[in-house]
């Protein structure tokens, strides 16, 4: 039998829906985080080359930041989905979204901060990754801060849903530019991705962690979205008839 | 089509040259800008002939962004704004029509005071020239890139601020490579055609989209 996905875009269809799922995504993060972060503690070595046991910051630090990341393209969809389809939950979505990246855009900051403070004796270092996170954060920024001025919801939804997509089409010019701000020297640039050498035990509980990270962003979201229904369909029959609201 | 973006063009032009201070409000603004870096950090000429890239270009990016707010702002204002929607025309022609208007009352002065803030900073006669062709390449970016922005917030309260959040992230690449190859002109020995052609590549990719995108956010801001 076909689902019929169109069905869940209702907000009033998709608000218990996410009641539901939402204490499974809950427990599955914090099983994830717990384990991976115990396994990554404990049961790794406390020396990496030459780093010590700070180097365990790793394990958060990693998997908000690729968090961050993933949750822009997410967004990005959603509020295309919106563009396209004309569904209200979408835009909801996207807007859910947007806050949870950007906190754990700030969260990957913050942690490199500590773990460069501890490994290379400085908070901040104009150091290509660094300066794409920044603005990265700055344009979940902007898309909040667009959204949050407008005040007509249609209004809102549409023209945040088309500065996203105008972010995610410069993104790559600005990792580029930023990463190789010399033309001359581009070709011998060459970063590679060091996901291979990392040892397997660090690894797993690093991608246990994100895995975990996943969880919680889905619980997460998923909750600001019940929030953000209830705020605009609080006009409506449905909401209250609502148990919580008797 | 082609008539229809040259009066447009005429017709903006015509509205500036009667309201000729808002044209030098944007100019002065660079000006005072690039002139009181030197007051804040040092009058030495090392320092000042370092610093020389990025204050222009920074310099440069907030004057354009100022100005942006003004592209749709009085046409929205009078109902101009609605009527143009209107027009068979295609839209994303009558937006580019309004774009390039645009930027010769603010990017185009821009590039002609330039070689005046070279002179500040003891920039050699070749960097000066270097740094007016990648004005001449990089505001028109500048002004299509804010264009969607300007076109997004509309008629908001505190549109000027909201427009500077959203498109300075934007405007980083053309600030990077801009300023970089005034940099590399500096040092002499160094190919400045890379320069050239990615900021040409960006302005091709801005010509193709933005009009477009504007359009667009213009249609969603006064729907």
């Amino acid at each position: 039998m076909a689902i019929n996905w169109f069905k869940y875009s209702s907000p009033s269809s998709f608000y218990p829906l996410a009641g539901k799922i939402i204490p499974v995504f809950m427990t599955l993060a914090i099983l994830l985080i717990m384990g991976g972060l115990y396994w990554g503690f404990f049961e790794t070595p406390d020396v990496l080359s030459d780093q010590k046991q700070y180097y365990k910051i790793i394990y958060v630090h990693v998997a908000s930041a690729w968090m961050a990341m993933w949750l822009y393209v997410v967004m990005v969809a959603w509020a295309v989905l919106g563009l396209i389809f004309n569904t209200r939950m979408s835009y909801m979505m996207a807007s859910a979204t947007a806050v949870t990246g950007a906190i754990m855009t700030a969260l990957s900051l913050w942690t490199g901060a500590f773990w460069g403070q501890t490994s290379w004796g400085t908070w901040w270092d104009w150091d290509p990754r660094m300066t794409t996170q920044l603005i990265l954060l700055f344009l979940y920024i902007g898309y909040i801060a667009l959204q949050s001025a407008i005040e007509e919801t249609r209004r809102s939804d549409r023209a945040s849903a088309v500065l996203a997509l105008v972010g995610l089409a410069i993104v790559p010019v600005i990792y580029y530019s930023i990463n190789c701000p010399d033309p001359n020297e581009c070709a011998s640039l060459h970063q590679e991705s060091s996901l291979k050498r990392v040892e397997p035990n660090i690894l797993i509980a690093m991608l246990v962690v994100t895995a975990g990270f996943w969880m919680y962003c889905f619980a997460v979201i998923l909750m600001r979205v019940r929030n953000i229904i209830l705020q605009r369909e609080s006009h409506t029959n449905w909401v209250e008839r609502l148990e919580a609201f008797r | 089509m082609f008539d229809s973006f040259r009066a447009l063009v005429k017709r903006d032009l015509l509205l500036a040259m009667r309201r000729r201070s808002d044209v030098f409000t944007v100019l002065l603004f660079f000006i005072i800008v690039v002139s009181i870096f030197p007051l804040g950090i040092s009058f030495e000429k090392a320092i000042l002939q370092k610093i020389a890239p990025g204050v222009v270009w920074v310099a440069a990016l907030l004057a354009s962004t100022l100005a942006l707010e003004r592209i749709f702002a009085n046409d929205y204002a009078d109902g101009t704004l609605e009527q143009i929607l209107l027009t068979a025309q295609p839209l994303s022609i009558l937006v580019f029509a309004k774009i390039f208007a645009h930027w010769l009352l603010t990017g185009l002065p821009l590039v002609l005071i330039a070689p005046l803030a070279g002179l500040q900073y003891h920039l050699s006669a070749t960097t000066i020239g270097t740094m007016m062709v990648m004005l001449l390449i990089g505001t028109p970016i500048l002004s299509m890139i804010g264009a969607i922005g300007a076109a997004l917030t509309l008629g908001l309260r505190g549109g000027g601020i909201l427009i500077s959040l959203l498109v300075l992230p934007l405007y980083i690449p053309v600030l990077v490579y801009g300023s970089g190859a005034i940099e590399a002109s500096m040092q002499g020995d160094v190919s400045l055609q890379p320069y050239y052609l990615l900021l040409l590549a960006f302005l091709l990719l801005a010509l193709v989209f933005a009009p477009w995108a504007t359009a667009a956010s213009l249609r969603i801001s006064v729907e």
